[in-house]
């Protein structure tokens, strides 16, 4: 490119181009992560082939043309599958996602004008070529030709031509001027012009935008004849063209010859063998990692963190005086570990985006089947969660939406009743607060019929009768096992799963899921997940010998109650006053048959838990021993499953600690004369007491 | 009359190197990122030359062309499609759908212009 000209802002340029490069590598990232998830749409294709493309255009200008050879290969293969010439098997996609990183290693390597090794990627293009040629006999991988500036062949010396010339009428139509055709031919030389108007039609009969003339051309020039060519380039597929040489030479009658590309001269990179000058001024922004590699490391690191846990302890036990470097040196030690420890996570935090992308797809699909006009608003899909959680959210997520199409939102014409927008819109959103992921699902259909919930409800004997509930506990209802409130079972949700399985799922995920409605204008679904699995700041908490945890997130407040804010109610054990509202009491002791002499809630430390979807209630324990993050080891994996308990940790002095499960905790004991019920139980009394009597 | 030339181009790259050329060359430019937008900006003004990419988001260029083709105000205007096609099959795509000529990326700012010239009355 002959950029040369003064007053060129090259370098301006240049600069433009690599952040608009940054940009579409991000895209491509994107987009083929989409591709591999199976989430891509067909335009999916169309972004990743776009990408490439103007990467390699502008690669060209600047002459970078390492950059421009890869990524011509790279866009044919994009190309062919575009053109459904190849499938986008697993292998295909896997391929992309090597070149893409390739390429995102080239655009790097010119930005910082450091050569790569001539083999660069080399096997990254081999593969793809072999798929393309795989593809079809003809396929063009090769790479781009070198269109040197062709057929300057001709005779020196002045040529005479005569050049027949009858434009049809496509080719006024396409804005091509035979009057600045015929400027272009002067230019070449001496020019005779000879119309033939013997098809001009009488006035009245004229189309304005038909061509009735044609020309004959006798030229004289010195040009090649390829520049003769070239003036027709843009028109020869629109006119009869006959062009010939007279004179001394033979009669050579020519059809225009293939013209050159005009300008096109990028060639196959010979990359430059001289050592790189610097030092990569611009790294690779990211490297691809085994997941279990990931793993190993947030295992060792929880390790590091318990055994970090039992120095400290040991280092209380030391006289400051003596040891104060020691002591220092145990401190320094907890920091560091615990921003190892967040720098560890934060690897596998992934953004929401890879789950928040399927749901369009969801929303369209189903929306079709039920003959139903919704769109999905997505919002903080940048949010950042725990890899593990991402990947269990998806099953959770997707029944939500199917739901909320199925159940929430009304056919058009049900809405158009309703004065609503014949098209329902489902919002999804992610936010992170206070250490938790929130995620809400809401949509503007017909809401929960609180009277429907509630008679189906105690139809199966889910509530009592004459119970008195909140309208949030009514709401909650269809949380309960078996519970469905769809009229007619369809095929879509009404599979027998219903919302009791998703929140097991959010609940094994260490989540609480509620639901807000407001009849005839929607409901809202929140679903609050922790960022993590692995770890969870906790309260240590003694009854008796034992010494439990339970996840800082749910405590509310911990108080020491007056004897008289305790109030003793027939059938439900004690309940707290607290702010003129009465929240059960639930021992800790009896829960799990422990030996304390501290069985007055006075004597010990009531902690207020928040439960999910269930209300709060207050624990109450001997005392609290102090905050301390743990790491959550599975109950279930190295022992077996236990009511009341979410898994466990092993404390700094070495011994283990069960994991409270606060949710589940009051099915244990429900104060309903301290009888202990190993069994967590089904019987529909337990919900009824417990939805009624929770806030 | 100073010549209205549009240029339309998903890259900001290859609108500011176009701008830049044409403005240089006296001409007056405005830029569009996608077929779309370029419609509107056609919608609003009087245009004497229309420089296309042709693989754009939203709406591409042939749809683009075909478009400018179809409509009243811009059906005579010269379009030159800017490509990066060496194979030659969207360069006919493009003449089919009413294009009036072609540049090929990468382009030198002298070649753009006298293409410019040689379409642009």
């Amino acid at each position: 490119m002959t950029t040369q000209n003064e007053g060129y802002p090259l370098e301006q340029f240049r600069k433009t181009y690599f952040e608009e490069c940054a940009e579409l590598l991000d895209a491509l990232q994107a987009n083929l992560d989409s591709l591999s998830n199976g989430s891509g749409d067909d335009d999916t294709l169309h972004a990743i082939f776009r990408s490439v493309h103007s990467i390699k255009g502008g690669a060209g200008a600047f002459g970078f043309d390492g950059l421009v050879a890869f990524s011509h290969v790279f866009e044919s293969l994009l190309d062919a599958m575009r053109e459904d010439k190849i499938p986008a098997t697993p292998d295909v996609t896997q391929l992309l996602l090597r070149a893409s990183d390739a390429l995102g290693d080239i655009v790097n390597a010119a930005r910082a004008d450091r050569a790569l090794p001539a083999d660069f990627a080399s096997d990254i293009r081999s593969a793809m070529q072999e798929v393309l040629l795989g593809a079809s006999d003809e396929a063009d991988a090769t790479p781009i030709q070198n269109e040197t500036v062709a057929a300057a062949v001709d005779v020196s010396g002045e040529q005479r031509y005569r050049i027949q010339f009858t434009p049809h009428s496509e080719m006024l139509q396409k804005a091509n001027e035979p009057l600045l055709l015929v400027k272009q031919l002067r230019k070449l030389g001496g020019l005779t012009i000879e119309a033939d108007v013997s098809k001009l039609p009488v006035l009245n009969a004229l189309e304005p935008e038909a061509a009735y003339i044609g020309w004959t051309f006798v030229l004289e020039t010195g040009a090649p004849q390829s520049a003769v060519h070239e003036v027709f380039e843009f028109v020869e597929d629109d006119c009869d063209l006959k062009i010939e040489m007279l004179g001394n030479s033979a009669g050579e009658s020519a059809e225009p010859p293939p013209s050159a590309a005009p300008g096109a001269t990028a060639a196959i990179a010979t990359p430059a063998n001289e050592p790189a000058a610097t030092p990569a001024p611009t790294p690779t922004q990211s490297i691809r990692v085994d997941v279990d590699k990931v793993d190993r490391l947030v295992n060792l690191v929880g390790e590091l963190v318990i055994t970090q846990a039992m120095l400290t302890e040991q280092g209380t036990l030391l006289p400051v005086d003596q040891y104060p470097a020691m002591l220092h040196g145990i401190e320094a030690l907890a920091q560091s570990a615990r921003e190892l420890q967040e720098s560890v996570m934060a690897i596998r935090a992934q953004p929401v985006k890879s789950v928040f992308a399927r749901m369009p797809r969801v929303v369209r699909d189903l929306a079709a089947t039920l003959h139903k006009e919704v769109r999905i608003v997505t919002a903080g899909e940048m949010t950042e969660i725990d890899k593990t959680v991402i990947e269990q959210l998806n099953d959770p997520l997707t029944h939500m939406i199917r739901n909320a199409l199925d159940h929430g939102i009304e056919g058009p014409d049900e809405r158009a009743a309703a004065g609503k927008p014949r098209q329902g819109t489902i919002h999804l959103s992610a936010a992170q607060r206070s250490g938790r992921i929130v995620i809400e699902v809401s949509d503007d259909g017909r809401g929960l019929n609180r009277e429907k919930v509630l008679a189906k409800a105690q139809d199966r004997g889910l509530v009592a009768p004459g119970a008195s509930l909140t309208d949030e506990e009514i709401d909650n209802l269809i949380f309960l096992p078996a519970f469905s409130t769809a009229d007619v079972v369809s095929n879509i949700s009404g599979r027998g799963v219903g919302m009791d399985v998703v929140k097991r799922n959010v609940q094994a995920l260490g989540g609480r899921i509620s639901v807000q409605s407001r009849f005839g204008h929607g409901s809202k679904f929140t679903l609050s997940l922790p960022l993590t699995l692995a770890v969870v700041d906790g309260m240590v908490v003694s009854v008796g010998k034992e010494t439990f945890i339970l996840p800082l997130t749910a405590i509310i407040e911990s108080l020491r109650p007056q004897p008289n804010d305790i109030h003793p109610v027939v059938g439900r054990g004690d309940v707290l006053a607290l702010r003129g509202e009465y929240l059960p009491l639930t021992y800790l002791h009896r829960c799990f048959a422990i030996d304390t002499l501290v069985t007055d809630p006075c004597q010990g430390i009531v902690i207020i838990v928040q439960r999910d979807g269930a209300g709060t209630i207050g624990i109450v324990v001997d005392e609290l021993l102090g905050q301390q993050q743990v790491v959550v080891k599975s109950l279930e994996a190295n022992y077996d499953a236990v009511d009341g308990i979410s898994g466990a940790t092993i404390l700094g002095n070495g011994r283990v600690a069960l994991i409270l499960d606060v949710t589940h905790l009051r099915e244990i004991d429900d104060g309903s004369g301290g009888n202990l019920k190993p069994q967590r139980p089904a019987q529909p009394i337990e919900v009824q007491e417990d939805m009624t009597h929770a806030a | 009359m100073t010549k209205r030339i549009l240029t339309v181009d998903d890259s900001k790259t290859m609108r500011d190197m176009v701008s830049f050329t044409l403005k240089k060359a006296g001409f007056d430019v405005a830029e569009a990122e996608d077929g779309k937008v370029a419609l509107n900006v056609l919608g609003g003004g009087k245009f004497d030359l229309i420089i296309t990419d042709l693989n754009m988001p939203n709406m591409d260029g042939i749809t683009l062309i075909k478009n400018v083709r179809a409509g009243s105000n811009h059906r005579g205007v010269p379009i030159l499609i800017l490509t990066t096609e060496s194979d030659g099959t969207k360069k006919a795509d493009g003449k089919n759908a009413g294009a009036t000529g072609w540049l090929v990326k990468p382009f030198s700012p002298e070649k753009l212009i006298e293409l410019v010239q040689r379409v642009c009355p």
